[in-house]
């Protein structure tokens, strides 16, 4: 469970766009965080390496004008007192081949080699009885009479910063990276969260069930307005979707009522008329009208059911290979009187969540048309495959096809091609079967079959949902 | 037979009734829900048509309450309410058939019917016969003068339905929704394909034609 949970949540995560957007806002924080210390440590340090100099510089100065006035002995004198007071200040009187006259080093540094140059060396010193190495920066100079002289400072303390400072960078941006990575992993669950109810209840109300809406919390964050103007729009469609369907059954009832008495009256007279009277033929072709009235009244009825989503609650598990051959066995005597030779491709179990009977019936449309233009001695097949996205369900026949540019009028209400005005039908059957391609949320295509019609219904891959109930299931 | 009729459009009763009526009926009606069921418990019908859209009480509960009394007279719902679910929440409340309005009065006779002959006490048989056709539900063979016939299964129960029926008009939704289990117009008269191949099968070479078109309704088999 938990493992599961993980898997299904961490690729979710790095997938939003909050914790993208996290992720750059720490990397752009963290390279600005480091170039700024960086900088800052730069400037410190070069400003710290200039005061050093000054002093040292004033220090010479002042040490050469003792040496001018008062010789060497009084410049090993002030040396010695300085060496002894100095605390950071480092002093070396020496003669000209380099031995000690006077200071408190040791020996004189060996990195030291030329004058009047700032340079920076090692100089060992004893600290509670042991022999350490430290640094300082000085500058030599030679005095008049060949004398050298060395200044200089302690600035270990300065390298023990700087090496405190490139050890704990990379540590800080490291943390850095993983507070932010962690804090935005949790903002972008909470975001995420924040979507999924919001895809959840958009998805329930495309699948039909138009009560559903968007929870709302306590933050009144913008995520509350939107789902504040989301149930707002909700609210709309199912206003608009009850309206429509309130306008629907009334007209389905004021209509059938008069079309009922119509059809009753007529059937009436005709019981009345004496078989033999003129007038008969004329009665039984008001029948005949009023019962095409009445099949497209019904198909107009059955097409805005299909389209309201109310089908939903009828959806099973059903075998389309099975719905395929009992359709085509109604079909079969039907074409075989027309001497049209009428395959079906047979396939195993494929499995769609969908309306039998409206399946059925948009299935016995698409053959009834490739019967009816099929000339004699045609072919028409009906198969079903899967395909990576689905199972297409197709009906091709060897008769005279549709033209490209009819294709998508074709499926359009009452729309019937010059070529069949004078057959039977109420112009509804490709409607009807778009209607129910529409309701499966599968797509109907309208191809050339060369010579022919091909015509295929798409149906999505069902999600394999074991327990869920379709919403408008009473 | 006694048939109640229970519907609130007047004109529409007024034909129905006298429909009925003139096919040899003996009707009583109602125009509303309470009526309707108070008659329905009271007295013996062989039938009841019910409108599913009634004043006082809608046409469902009256059979729901019918039911619950065990009363379990054939009754079928005559409605203007036609979507998919509308039938099967009549048939689950208790109803045996559903017709929706428009509809054409042989197909309610010849349902009605259907239904009374269905609630005529129907010890299984396991054999149907009319004339000199036979059929041995048992072992799915069709013999006609001591020749057997090949069928196939859906012609079977295409015969076995109509047989079951046999002296009484069957009509073509009848069969597309009890042979085929289809509640759609299929436009085209594929059932008269069907019915002319099985007349082919049990009725040619035969000097007495068994199975009948009767014009303007359906079909009948029949004897003689």
């Amino acid at each position: 469970m938990r493992g599961n949970f993980l898997r299904h949540w961490a690729p979710g995560v790095l997938r939003t766009q909050a914790f993208r957007i996290v992720l750059i806002y720490v990397f752009v924080f963290a390279i600005s965080a480091t170039v700024l210390v960086g900088f800052t440590y730069w400037n410190t340090e070069r400003s710290l390496d200039a005061q050093t100099d000054q002093i040292i510089e004033a220090e010479i100065t002042g040490l050469n004008e003792q040496y001018q006035r008062l010789g060497l002995r009084g410049l090993a004198d002030v040396v010695v007192s300085r060496s002894i007071h100095g605390g950071q200040g480092l002093y070396m009187l020496a003669d000209s081949a380099g031995r000690p006259l006077a200071g408190n080093l040791d020996e004189w540094p060996q990195s030291v080699t030329r004058a009047n140059e700032f340079v920076e060396f090692e100089y060992a010193r004893r600290v509670q009885g042991e022999q350490v190495m430290l640094r300082a920066r000085g500058m030599a100079f030679v005095l008049v009479g060949g004398f050298e002289l060395l200044v200089a400072r302690d600035v270990d303390e300065r390298n023990m910063t700087k090496r405190l400072f490139t050890t704990t960078l990379p540590w800080s941006v490291g943390l850095m990276l993983l507070f932010g990575l962690i804090g935005g992993a949790l903002m972008s669950r909470r975001v995420l969260a924040r979507l999924e109810s919001i895809n959840r209840t958009s998805a329930e109300i495309v699948a039909g069930n138009f009560s559903r809406r968007v929870p709302l919390t306590d933050a009144h964050d913008e995520f509350d307005t939107l789902a504040e103007n989301l149930n707002r729009m909700f609210e709309r469609i199912e206003r608009l979707m009850k309206g429509m369907r309130e306008v629907a059954d009334s007209v389905a009832h004021d209509l059938r009522t008069p079309l009922n008495r119509l059809r009753n009256r007529l059937e009436e007279a005709q019981r009345r008329l004496d078989p033999q009277s003129p007038h008969a033929a004329d009665i039984e072709a008001a029948i005949a009208e009023t019962d095409g009235l009445i099949a497209t009244f019904n198909a107009l009825l059955l097409i805005a059911e299909a389209d309201s989503g109310a089908a939903r609650g009828a959806m099973a598990q059903i075998d389309l290979s099975a719905v395929i051959l009992d359709v085509a066995e109604l079909y079969a005597p039907l074409a075989e009187e027309k001497n049209i030779a009428l395959s079906v491709m047979p396939t195993g179990v494929l499995t769609i969540e969908g309306n039998r009977s409206l399946i059925s019936q948009a299935l016995a449309n698409l053959i009834d048309n490739a019967i009816k233009y099929t000339p004699a001695e045609g072919r028409i097949a009906i198969f079903a495959v899967e395909t990576p996205s689905g199972i297409d369900l197709t009906v091709a026949d060897s008769g005279p096809g549709i033209d490209t540019a009819d294709r998508t009028r074709v499926v359009e209400r009452f729309v019937r091609l010059e070529a069949s005005r004078n057959s039977p039908g109420t112009g509804l059957g490709l409607s009807l079967v778009a209607a129910v391609a529409r309701l499966h949320r599968a797509r109907l295509t309208l191809d050339d079959n060369n010579p022919g019609l091909k015509a295929t219904i798409s149906f999505p891959r069902t999600p394999q949902r074991s327990s869920k109930k379709g919403a408008n299931s009473e | 037979m006694r048939i109640l009729v229970v519907e609130d459009d007047l004109e529409a009763q007024r034909y129905l009734v006298n429909g009925l009526k003139e096919a040899g009926h003996v009707v009583d009606d109602a125009a509303d829900g309470d009526t309707g069921l108070t008659l329905a418990l009271s007295r013996p019908y062989d039938c009841a048509i019910i409108d599913r859209m009634l004043p006082k009480m809608d046409g469902l509960n009256i059979v729901a309450e019918m039911r619950e009394h065990g009363n379990n007279m054939p009754i079928l719902f005559l409605s203007a309410l036609s979507e998919v679910d509308d039938r099967v929440k009549g048939l689950k409340a208790g109803g045996d058939d559903y017709l929706t309005k428009p509809y054409a009065f042989v197909e309610l006779l010849a349902r009605i019917d259907a239904l009374m002959r269905r609630r005529s006490p129907a010890a299984v048989k396991t054999k149907l016969s009319v004339g000199d056709l036979e059929l041995d539900l048992l072992t799915r063979i069709a013999t006609r003068a001591s020749q057997t016939i090949d069928l196939q299964p859906r012609e079977f129960r295409l015969l076995e339905y109509l047989m079951r029926h046999a002296g009484q008009v069957v009509t073509r939704t009848m069969l597309l929704e009890s042979v085929w289990e289809y509640h759609f117009d299929p436009q085209t008269n594929v059932i008269d394909v069907h019915i002319s191949r099985l007349r082919a099968k049990i009725d040619k070479g035969f000097s007495a034609a068994l199975l009948h078109t009767v014009r303007g309704a359906g079909y009948m088999i029949r004897a003689r």
